[in-house]
């Protein structure tokens, strides 16, 4: 029997939603029927469309899909005046004013308050420069992901550009493509340090060379079923199959239409391929591909390159896109540290400003979170690193500044146990200014993921953070499980998951206490990964001390309860959800 | 009227009668579960995994961890509130107060409605 929101899917989805929800805009909040909210809301995602949660009722997350992260010229600015002039709520947050973008961990942009009667104007606004919500949520061909400087890359084996713009363009609105049992991640990745994170994409296109016809082409492995969400982490599986940039579409829309086939329906719980590929196996799915969903036949995979990645790999050398990088044509890259990926709309303005000054106005959104400002010459550069922007996002950023991400957390998200990117803020700064870095240690990632869905990719960082609840003098506080050693590379790693129900303001001390036994047991040139991965499982629990230090955290309660965590009266019957289209609260029934 | 059901977002919370109603994120009380030994069990719910209802009453089983002992399971089913076959106003119950869950196995679905004329 399919799924609930199978039922509603066959009714109505895709690319008809929208006139549906332009009529709903035009005629307000209260036209969408009360027991028909559910199922719109459902519908809404595939338009980029996110329902914020219990006492945020009638304003929405919007996602805006930038493939491979790549802002043309002429598109921060509008993203910039939209957020201005639509993201803003009735309270502001206290770390980050009204107003503000995010820059995802899938190189999107999230606005948050916005309002349904809004979105029309949104759109209108939009995609007058070719930006889209399309398909930026729901089940369907999200936002293409890769190394954030394609084409523009000393380390680049092939560009992965075009065949991510062709994927985009092939895939949004694509009829056949439009309803598939689940979310489909899909990474392409051209250069040779392995920054595309295929591994954790549930269909990933990766660099490798094969000998056709008595030549060495150069092209792409394929691998599938990837993924980290639910206590179920994946790595994505090779499936044995090779394609060129010109096969990669193909061969992608018959992955696609394999999923849509013989995806669960059922259960929403088991509908990810990775799913699939437990239960089939690689081989069986070849197979299954070759046969039924491929003309011709399919390639044996080639030689890759993964023996050469470097990217989070767990040395330090390539950590991340941030600092100053010469690009193949002599112009420079810079990469900017965006902490926790959250920008005010006006300071998001000024970058375009200067991106344009500057550079070509291009700027791309990396997988950590963080800013790219790309083609600036050589000449520029000075003048462009002494830029007053330049120093709250910082190029040369502190290690623990640098390697914090956030997810949304309860700040909006329905799903997330606990508060997430203002704690990360304060962890930052306080770590910043309390803990002694480690000699040799430039970036050090911690992620914090409010819960299992893993939006912040907790599995892939030095230290790991996941939402959880414990006790704390009897009463209910927030927590984290903490792992331990995660990363990419040529041998990808999912954390350890060492220290549990760890009180949220003890954890500042657990990490300071954590390096300072890394710094006196470490060996000569060893990294935190590799200290971490000398060491057994059951030895890394209590090799550091969760401890109470200075650190203050204001959200220790239960911030899931309020209406908005940062509100003076935040009980959730103080909320002025629903609203109408000038954010006056609705009179409600109830 | 009807009384209908789902939960949505990965299980992030249950709807009753189109209206979002129980979260996830609250720790339950449980005198015993199949997920522990410990009597009671200090549960936070992590994600609602089955959903039912039968006059009136919503039931649900939640993915979730004790926090007094770490183990993680399902839970057996759970009241998690009475909507009004009249109205249908639901009334949530307090999760902080004792519940013990159910082991029997009604003819529920994942992400079911079931709707009830009365």
């Amino acid at each position: 029997m399919p799924s609930k929101v199978e039922g509603w899917k066959s009714e109505t989805y895709g690319n008809e939603v929208r006139d549906r929800l332009l009529e709903f805009a035009e005629e307000g909040w209260d036209s969408i029927p009360e027991d028909e909210h559910d199922a719109w809301f459902e519908r809404f995602k595939w338009w980029g469309l996110y329902h914020q949660r219990k006492g945020q009722e009638s304003y929405f997350m919007m996602r805006i899909g930038t493939p491979n992260g790549v802002l043309k010229p002429g598109q921060l600015e509008v993203v910039a005046d939209v957020a201005d002039e639509y993201a803003r709520g009735p309270v502001d947050n206290p770390e980050f004013g009204a107003a503000v973008c995010d820059w995802t961990t899938r190189q999107s942009i999230q606005l948050h308050w916005i309002k349904l009667e809004d979105i029309p104007e949104i759109w209108e606004q939009l995609e007058s420069v070719g930006l889209s919500t399309q398909q930026a949520c729901g089940d369907s061909w999200r936002n293409i992901v890769g190394c954030p400087v394609a084409g523009k890359d000393t380390n680049e084996f092939i560009d992965a550009w075009p065949v991510a713009e062709e994927l985009n363009e092939r895939f949004k609105g694509n009829e056949e493509h439009t309803n598939l049992p689940r979310k489909w991640k899909v990474s392409v990745t051209g250069c040779s340090e392995g920054c595309g994170q295929g591994d954790i994409n549930d269909l990933a296109f990766e660099p490798a060379t094969k000998e056709l016809g008595g030549e060495e082409v150069k092209g792409f492995n394929v691998r599938v079923g990837g993924g980290l969400a639910r206590k179920e982490p994946r790595l994505s599986r090779s499936i044995d199959v090779f394609v060129t940039p010109d096969e990669a579409a193909d061969v992608a829309a018959a992955c696609s239409a394999l999923f849509r086939e013989h995806g669960d329906r059922e259960d929403r719980f088991n509908a990810r391929i990775k799913f699939l590929i437990d239960e089939w196996g690689t081989e069986k799915f070849r197979r299954v591909l070759d046969e039924e969903f491929v003309d011709g036949e399919l390639k044996t995979a080639g030689e890759d390159l993964r023996d050469q990645y470097t990217y989070n790999a767990g040395h330090g050398e390539h950590g991340d896109h941030v600092g100053v990088h010469e690009q193949p044509d002599g112009n420079y890259y810079v990469g900017l540290s965006v902490l926790v990926g959250r920008m005010g709309a006006e300071d998001t303005r000024e970058l375009a400003h200067l991106a344009d000054e500057y550079g070509s106005g291009e700027v791309r959104i990396t997988q950590r979170q963080n800013l790219i400002v790309t083609d600036i010459p050589e000449e520029d550069l000075d003048a462009f690193l002494d830029e007053p922007l330049l120093e709250e996002y910082s190029p040369d950023p502190h290690p623990f500044m640098r390697g914090s991400i956030a997810c949304t957390g309860t700040e909006y998200c329905s799903l997330s146990i606990v508060e997430t990117k203002n704690r990360m803020v304060r962890y930052a700064r306080w770590l910043k200014n309390n803990v002694e870095v480690p000699s040799g240690v430039e970036d050090f990632h911690i992620h914090l993921s409010g819960c299992t869905a893993s939006c912040a990719q907790p599995q892939i960082a030095d230290i790991s953070l996941r939402g959880m609840k414990t006790r704390k003098d009897g009463e209910p506080v927030e927590a984290f499980d903490v792992g331990l050693g995660g990363g990419l590379g040529e041998n990808p790693q999912f954390a350890d998951w060492v220290e549990m129900r760890v009180a949220a303001d003890e954890i500042p001390g657990y990490v300071e206490n954590l390096l300072a036994v890394y710094e006196q047991r470490r060996e000569e040139g060893e990294s935190f990964r590799e200290f971490i991965a000398r060491h057994e499982e059951d030895d890394l629990t209590g090799l550091a001390e969760p401890e109470e230090t200075t650190y203050e955290d204001p959200y220790m309660h239960n911030t899931k309860m309020t209406w908005y965590p940062y509100a003076d009266e935040d009980d959730m019957s103080a909320s002025p959800a629903p609203t109408d289209g000038q954010g006056q609260s609705l009179t409600s029934d109830d | 009227m009807v009384t209908s059901i789902h939960q949505l977002d990965d299980g992030a919370w249950v709807s009753v009668n189109d209206s979002r109603e129980v979260n996830v994120s609250d720790l339950w009380l449980l005198a015993r579960s199949d997920v522990c030994a410990c009597e009671p069990s200090d549960f936070l719910a992590e994600g609602f995994v089955e959903v039912s209802a039968a006059h009136g009453r919503v039931e649900g089983r939640i993915a979730g961890q004790c926090i007094a002992c770490g183990e993680s399971g399902v839970t057996g089913w759970l009241e998690l509130g009475r909507a009004d076959p009249e109205t249908g106003t639901f009334r949530p119950v307090v999760p902080e107060s004792t519940h013990v869950p159910d082991r029997r196995r009604r003819l529920a679905r994942p992400a079911a409605t079931e709707e009830l004329r009365q």
